[in-house]
């Protein structure tokens, strides 16, 4: 086991090294410069003197290889550089931000998991049902929303009609500002965890141990626990941590919407203004944390089921 | 038909000063948007010239001069008063003596001089170095030639003189939220981006990076009896739909509105009569590249401006949300020509034109554009029928927002369509006209005109403020005539404000940026804002 973790662990390296060298070939070669991007919204005229000082200043008129050389040198040290915008450390910024951004993937997670696995559960228990036809079409339906239109339906109903919980914001930082944006966002996640949930459940019903332990007179109940859900756990947990993975990711488009202030939106903002420093560390950032759920669920998953430590 | 539309901006000018009706009522909480993005890049604001941070900037910091909405004028604002010398270029301040800053540091001309030197500083690279340039020894001090700018002279702890390079109105450049006033005894510069302090009516409270600013009143602000708000929330809302909900659920108390909202609301009977409405400082236009052989002809850029339908689209696409453009300085700008009519509509004389200019077949090219909906890509895509009946095949050329910064300050463009700052100072507005300022600078469409120039300087030179927008309306309508770009509008900036608000006003240079020490909130509001 040990061995598999350390195998798995240092996998993550050569993963991280690759996207970096990605994100700064692609930003180098994009047009448009932080510089350029103060006069984008024409409202000043534009100042050649100060272009090329912050230029200057933050090195892009030197060549490319040796800006290369200096990325990968700090990238080396764990320093990610300072943001042209704030002239902060971008750790510091990402720091101010990826308290809200963990905030609202657990709080949809716990969404999707609390609401998503049971349905998928009891969807599978009774195939054919009105509630498995319910919950498989409500699954399709979550699927293909849009999130930013979904968001817009949930502040418009809640929000607006029903008058229940603000629309936007962060505010004090209370539940209330968390729940529109975290149901929104797991949407997604709940509809995939309740489909995969109901195939991995079936699966284990008609697999031939089920109809032994049948025979062998177990409860229905008992059954269910011992066999079913045990063995549709590895399913679950793999879907719940690719989700999870993936959900600061997602969670861009909502943050944008919801004016939640967490990584999504600060990156967001800085490629829109070239801020490439916060850029390449957000997303570095962002893969690194779907590296690390990857992992950690590779490693739940062997210890579910041994024989993955062999593949 | 300008007229009309003059006497309209005008007339929604005297509304929303009308809102400044007595009874005015201390406390509560206005709930304000910053509709520019979704975070405030710094809290300090000198280095930052976005819009986004105006915002934080009108509540907590204060400039030497201030823009006043309602006589459409920069005013002296930390100083009661100023004595000017005879050539206009020595400005002796008589500093307010009862501003105090936030941290209990009374203002003295230490401080403008330390301020105006950190932005000249060329170490830090700020944006409110060119506007700090009009002080004479500033382009030294900026390039690194000298050790204090020499313009500036301490009388006094009260009194302050500034030389400038010329005869110019300071309070353009010096009332710009670039270069506000800092306390000179704060021992570490770079707290600024976090715990700011300045001299305006209401103190920092807390930033949550993403989401919002709050700021409190300050007690010892120095204009008596303001502010009457006791807090104001600058929250974050960068999405138009997401804040139409805001608005609608009572949540905020202004929003921006852009064309489609526009259009919704002047049809709905709660919402049409609180919208504040007023002619920005900004002229669309696509600009042409003399480089690019067609462009060189004078008449092929007439034709160009006489083959596009504007009222049409701007009815159509912009939902009559800008006024169609008669020339370069806009409605609000005081050397506009009211008298000066856009170039008609007329295909048959466009075509005229392109014969004689030897492009009866017509030719192509390609216009660099945003997707912005009022002034990128849809625009283009509307122009393009009204072209190709004239003969001439337009492609539009989409990228991003700042690659478009990018492409036209590089002179990487054959047209380009931009929203440009047309005012409110209507020398700075036509310097991007005037040949000796550069392509990069602001003279995109590398305009040169001996006739312009001569007007320019002599405008210049002119200290009366009444020959001078003669002088400047003179040279404006020869770039109208030299059609350098087509005209396509000025903008019509609409802002939405829920019924318990008062003191907005009709800001030509950003409606966004609002006044907070002047606005007060009635009875009516919901009971967590009062």
């Amino acid at each position: 086991m040990l061995r598999f973790t350390l195998r798995r662990v240092l996998q993550v390296v050569p993963t991280i090294v690759v996207v970096a060298l990605l994100i700064f070939v692609i930003f180098s070669v994009v047009p448009g410069t932080f510089a350029a991007s103060l006069f984008a919204d024409g409202k000043r005229a534009a100042d050649p003197q100060m272009i090329a000082r912050l230029n200057e200043e933050f090195g892009l008129n030197k060549p490319l290889m040796e800006r290369f050389v200096t990325y990968v040198t700090d990238l080396a040290r764990f320093d990610l550089g300072t943001s042209f915008r704030t002239r902060q450390p971008v750790v510091d910024l990402i720091n101010d931000r990826m308290g809200a951004s963990l905030q609202l993937a657990v709080a949809a997670m716990v969404f999707a998991i609390v609401v998503g696995v049971p349905l998928g559960f009891l969807a599978a228990l009774r195939p054919g049902s009105i509630l498995d036809t319910v919950t498989m079409i409500g699954a399709v339906s979550g699927l293909s929303m849009p999130q930013f239109w979904l968001g817009l339906l949930m502040m418009y109903l809640f929000a607006l009609q029903l008058n229940w919980l603000p629309s936007f914001g962060y505010g004090d930082g209370s539940l209330q500002n968390l729940i529109l944006p975290a149901v929104t966002l797991g949407v997604t996640p709940l509809a995939l965890l309740a489909r995969t949930t109901r195939a991995g459940v079936l699966d284990v019903l008609n697999a031939d141990f089920i109809r032994t332990a049948h025979s062998k007179g177990m409860s229905e109940a008992k059954v269910v626990r011992w066999h079913v859900a045990r063995n549709a756990l590895v399913l679950i947990v793999t879907t719940v941590g690719l989700q999870f993975g993936s959900l600061i990711g997602q969670a861009v488009v909502i943050e944008k919407l919801f004016a939640w202030p967490g990584i999504g939106s600060l990156l967001v903002d800085s490629v829109a203004i070239r801020d490439i420093p916060v850029v390449q560390g957000t997303i570095l950032v962002i893969v690194l944390w779907f590296l690390i759920i990857n992992t950690a669920v590779d490693l739940v998953y062997a210890a579910i089921d041994p024989r993955i430590k062999q593949g | 038909m300008l007229k009309r539309l003059t006497l309209a901006a005008m007339l929604s000018l005297g509304v929303a000063t009308g809102a400044l009706a007595a009874g005015e009522r201390h406390g509560g909480t206005l709930v304000f948007t910053a509709p520019y993005g979704s975070s405030f890049a710094t809290l300090d604001v000198q280095a930052s010239p976005n819009t986004q941070e105006e915002f934080i900037t009108q509540a907590i910091h204060r400039a030497l001069y201030s823009w006043d909405s309602n006589q459409n004028k920069p005013v002296l604002e930390l100083a009661s008063s100023e004595d000017v010398s005879a050539d206009g270029t020595v400005h002796t301040y008589h500093l307010r003596d009862n501003a105090v800053f936030h941290n209990g540091k009374p203002l003295t001309a230490d401080d403008i001089i330390y301020s105006y030197k950190r932005i000249a500083n060329p170490k830090n690279a700020f944006p409110g170095a060119s506007y700090i340039a009009v002080i004479k020894g500033a382009e030294e001090f900026i390039a690194g030639k000298a050790e204090e700018i020499s313009g500036l002279k301490k009388i006094d702890d009260h009194t302050l003189e500034i030389t400038y390079t010329g005869p110019i109105n300071p309070g353009f450049p010096l009332m710009q939220n670039t270069t506000v006033i800092y306390p000179s005894n704060v021992e570490d510069e770079s707290s600024f981006a976090k715990t700011p302090v300045g001299l305006g009516a209401f103190v920092f409270k807390e930033h949550v990076p993403g989401s919002q600013v709050v700021v409190e009143k300050f007690d010892k602000y120095y204009e008596e009896g303001k502010p009457y708000l006791d807090r104001i929330n600058i929250v974050l809302m960068a999405e138009d739909a997401a804040r139409d909900v805001a608005f609608r659920n009572k949540e905020i108390d202004v929003s921006i509105l852009g064309p489609t909202q526009y259009q919704a609301y002047q049809g709905e009977d709660a919402l049409k009569d609180h919208l504040l409405e007023v002619a920005e400082v900004y002229t669309r236009n696509i600009g042409f590249n003399p480089a690019f052989e067609p462009f060189k002809d004078k008449r092929v850029r007439q034709a160009i401006n006489h083959a596009i339908n504007a009222p049409l689209i701007i009815e159509r696409l912009v939902k009559n949300k800008a006024y169609p453009a008669a020339g370069w300085l806009p409605i609000s700008s005081p050397a506009f020509d009211k008298d000066k009519v856009p170039y008609a509509f007329d295909p048959e004389k466009a075509k005229a034109l392109l014969a004689e200019a030897g492009y009866a077949d017509g030719f192509e090219f390609e216009v660099t554009a945003s997707p912005n909906e009022s002034w990128g890509v849809p625009i283009v895509e509307a122009i393009l029928p009204m072209l190709k009946k004239v003969g001439i095949t337009v492609k539009p050329k989409p990228v991003e927002s700042s690659a478009l910064g990018d492409a036209v300050t590089s002179n990487n463009f054959q047209a380009f369509i931009w929203s440009n700052l047309s005012g409110p100072d209507p020398l700075n507005a036509l310097r991007c006209y005037y040949s000796k300022t550069a392509q990069s600078a602001c003279n995109y469409a590398s305009y040169a005109s001996p006739d312009f120039d001569k007007l320019y300087e002599a405008a210049q030179q002119e200290r009366d403020p009444a020959k001078q927008n003669d002088l400047l309306r003179q040279a404006n309508n020869i770039v109208q005539d030299d059609a350098p770009v087509w005209f396509f509008n000025y903008n019509k900036a609409v802002m939405a404000y829920q019924p318990w608000i008062h003191g907005l006003v009709p800001n030509a240079t950003e409606l966004a940026v609002q006044p907070y020490d002047e606005i007060w909130i009635d009875e009516t509001a919901p009971d967590a804002r009062k």
